[in-house]
């Protein structure tokens, strides 16, 4: 799994359904593991295949249309809500997307992709349709998400927005720092807390 | 200041703040399952640490366990490994598990509460989005994913950024047949499935107040299905006799040191919220959902909204929640045929739901055709049940009562409901496959499930209180 982010230019999966839940984004029956690999296989499993049958993938869904790669995933309004499965974010993480891109992220969502070093890119909602219009009107369109001055460009037109990440969040993504490691810093003020609140 | 209930708990538990960022939350209790905790364990063991407090620690097996012939090993391969892997993790870590067998077993959510492992002023965490329930006991709780359950196992703590505040109040009388599961069916449906994104709830005013522990926990279990972190309700008299003399409750001295704390916990009058909701008791009938997110959902004797009353940019999404449903818009979904009942899930499957099914059923028969599936929270539930013979009532109209677990709820493991048919159902969830691959599922209450299941329809529960 990648660790740190930076800079990512590349092509663009639209996704144009709200409110995809995680029940979606990767199926209960699929939580058996006890890794973290593998999860991409199963990635919007039932809507990509006729009746769970991997040799008949249903050709309107995106996924299967070949004219759309890339390492960044479109999505419409509330992407990531329900269950708070880990799972849907290592899947798209696993399945080759660094960056989701929506007007409006399910809370427990956005922190597990922040966990996994897959940046969720929250827009407007003008500017999220300006997105899809591009990579509707031209699969080859690039998207320019950079981390550091928080911008998201639609490479061919110069349109531009910001974007917001929390601070200390963003340091973790460009350096690879996990929170766990910070907090094991701590263990000393965690002690003291303790003791004071017991 | 003036402080929200919230506020008090939450700044009772800041460890330390990072500047312009995430607070450091210290966390009392950990609740673990076997489906999100083995990777996490993993993790820990990869860097050779221990489980820092691991008396805070609750295991138990539930969302992958068979609910029939829970004696035996579990037949399906990938499952028996999943809960194997948690009971070597816990005798590795020294954590205690509640595993299959064991008479405190059940759904995460149902067993705290029950075994007075939850109390008000706590905060609490799971790696399971409907930890929100035990908000119902004045305590900050929420579902986390793998990565933060070994951040919590590792530390006992959290990084975590302050949600902003929304008060929800339901004030006045529910009219006789509505339940808890309708006020927040009615609820979701007026502000969405990410109408409180962001935000922390708290559930107040007198038709709160009036409800049951039980009743207040089934609020606040749903209060992630409008996108909430969670949803917490004050406690008060009702909330302490719950607790009182539960296995894990204070006793003795500690327990008045911790009443007089626990009193202590409530909205201050003039506290602020970032939003505020007013909705009158009187308004709610009995919810039923038509559609496949828990905002999609009508009073039952309502028509589903036809396509003229959508939005525009919604109408895509609009139809194909219809057309996977195979419902029609402007159609009246009262009765709608129904094929399966399930009776389960850690928002309807405490022992107060089976006796109000109970009640209902008693000297009924299910309807032909009707599939009835009680799934009870926990063991404890399931014994309670048997020793006041509701066992018994179920048999006798045709209902199967199966051992405890989250089973249909999301079918993981064999309890799925099969393609193309119509469940109603007392979970939280209706999204496509929920409850297995293209199963349609519609939410409600207890008792309007227990209509379906002597009907084989959607019914109002009202005509059969005589108003
Ligand atoms: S009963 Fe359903 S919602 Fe509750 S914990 Fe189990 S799977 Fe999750």
């Amino acid at each position: 799994m990648g660790k740190s982010i930076n800079t990512i230019t590349s092509t663009a999966v639209p996704l144009k359904i709200e409110n995809v839940d995680t029940d979606q984004i990767i199926p209960a029956r699929f939580l058996k593991a006890t890794t973290r690999d593998g999860f991409g296989k199963n990635l919007f499993r039932d809507w990509r295949y006729e009746n769970d049958d991997e040799t008949k993938p249903k050709k309107d869904f995106i996924l299967n249309d070949a004219r759309f790669k890339g390492k960044i995933l479109l999505a419409a309004k509330n992407f990531g809500c329900g269950s708070s499965r880990e799972h849907a974010a290592w899947a798209i993480k696993d399945f080759g997307f660094d960056v989701v891109v929506s007007s409006f992220f399910a809370d427990i969502f956005k922190n597990n992709a922040l966990n996994n070093f897959l940046l969720p890119v929250t827009v407007s909602p003008a500017f999220l349709e300006k997105l899809f219009v591009a990579v509707d009107k031209d699969n080859s369109s690039l998207i320019e998400v950079d981390l550091s001055s928080q911008r998201i460009t639609i490479v061919a037109t110069g349109e531009t927005e910001s974007f917001e990440i929390n601070p200390y969040k963003k340091e973790c993504l460009l350096n690879g720092y996990d929170d766990i490691d910070y907090l094991l810093s701590l263990k000393d003020r965690i002690e003291e807390y303790e003791k004071l609140n017991s | 200041m003036a402080k929200t209930i919230f506020d008090k708990i939450w700044d009772k538990h800041v460890v330390t703040t990072i500047e312009g960022g995430p607070s450091v939350l210290y966390i009392d209790r950990h609740l673990i399952h076997e489906v999100t905790s083995p990777q996490a364990f993993k993790g820990l063991s990869q860097r050779g640490l221990p489980v820092f407090r691991p008396q805070q620690v609750v295991a138990t097996a539930d969302h992958n366990v068979p609910t029939l012939n829970q004696h035996l090993p579990i037949a399906e391969e990938l499952s028996r490994k999943q809960v194997e892997a948690l009971k070597e993790n816990c005798e590795a870590f020294g954590i205690e598990l509640y595993g299959l067998g064991h008479p405190y077993q059940g759904i995460v959510h149902v067993i705290g509460p029950e075994l007075g492992v939850t109390q008000p002023g706590m905060t609490m965490v799971c790696g399971d989005s409907h930890t929100s329930t035990h908000g119902a006991f004045g305590t900050i709780a929420f579902g986390i994913g793998t990565s933060e359950v070994e951040m919590v196992l590792a530390t006992q703590c959290l990084l975590q950024s302050r949600p902003k505040l929304m008060r929800i109040n339901v004030d006045g009388t529910l009219k006789p047949g509505v339940l808890s599961k309708d006020i927040i069916l009615h609820i979701i449906s007026l502000i969405s499935a990410s109408g409180a994104t962001g935000y922390f709830v708290e559930y107040a005013g007198s038709a709160i107040r009036e409800l049951s522990m039980e009743g207040r926990m089934t609020i606040c279990n749903m209060s992630i299905e409008m996108g909430a972190r969670g949803g917490l309700i004050a406690p008060d008299e009702t909330t302490f006799s719950y607790i009182k003399g539960r296995p894990f409750a204070p006793k003795g001295e500690d327990w008045e040191k911790k009443l007089a704390y626990w009193k202590t916990l409530h909205t201050d009058a003039d506290a602020k919220f970032d939003e505020e909701l007013h909705i009158r008791a009187e308004d709610i009938e009995p919810m039923i959902t038509y559609g496949t997110n828990p905002g999609m959902g009508i009073g039952v004797s309502k028509s589903i909204p036809n396509l003229s009353v959508i939005k525009d940019n919604e109408k895509p999404n609009y139809i194909k929640a219809l057309e996977y449903m195979g419902l029609e818009a402007g159609a009246p979904i009262i009765g709608q045929k129904v094929d399966y009942v399930f009776i389960g899930s850690c928002t309807n499957s405490r022992i107060e739901d089976l006796r109000l099914v109970a009640e209902f059923v008693k000297g009924k028969q299910k309807a032909d055709g009707v599939e009835v599936w009680v799934v009870p929270g926990s063991k404890q539930v399931e014994q309670q049940a048997r020793e006041e013979g509701i066992d018994k009532i179920f048999e006798a109209a045709g209902f199967q009562l199966r051992g405890p677990g989250c089973s249909a709820c999301l079918g993981m493991n064999e309890d799925k409901i099969p393609a193309g048919k119509y469940c109603i159902s007392t979970s939280n969830r209706n999204f496509e496959g929920r409850q297995g691959p293209r199963a349609r599922t519609l939410l409600a209450s207890p008792l309007t499930a227990a209509v379906a299941a002597v009907t084989g329809k959607v019914g109002d529960v009202r005509d059969f209180f005589g108003n």
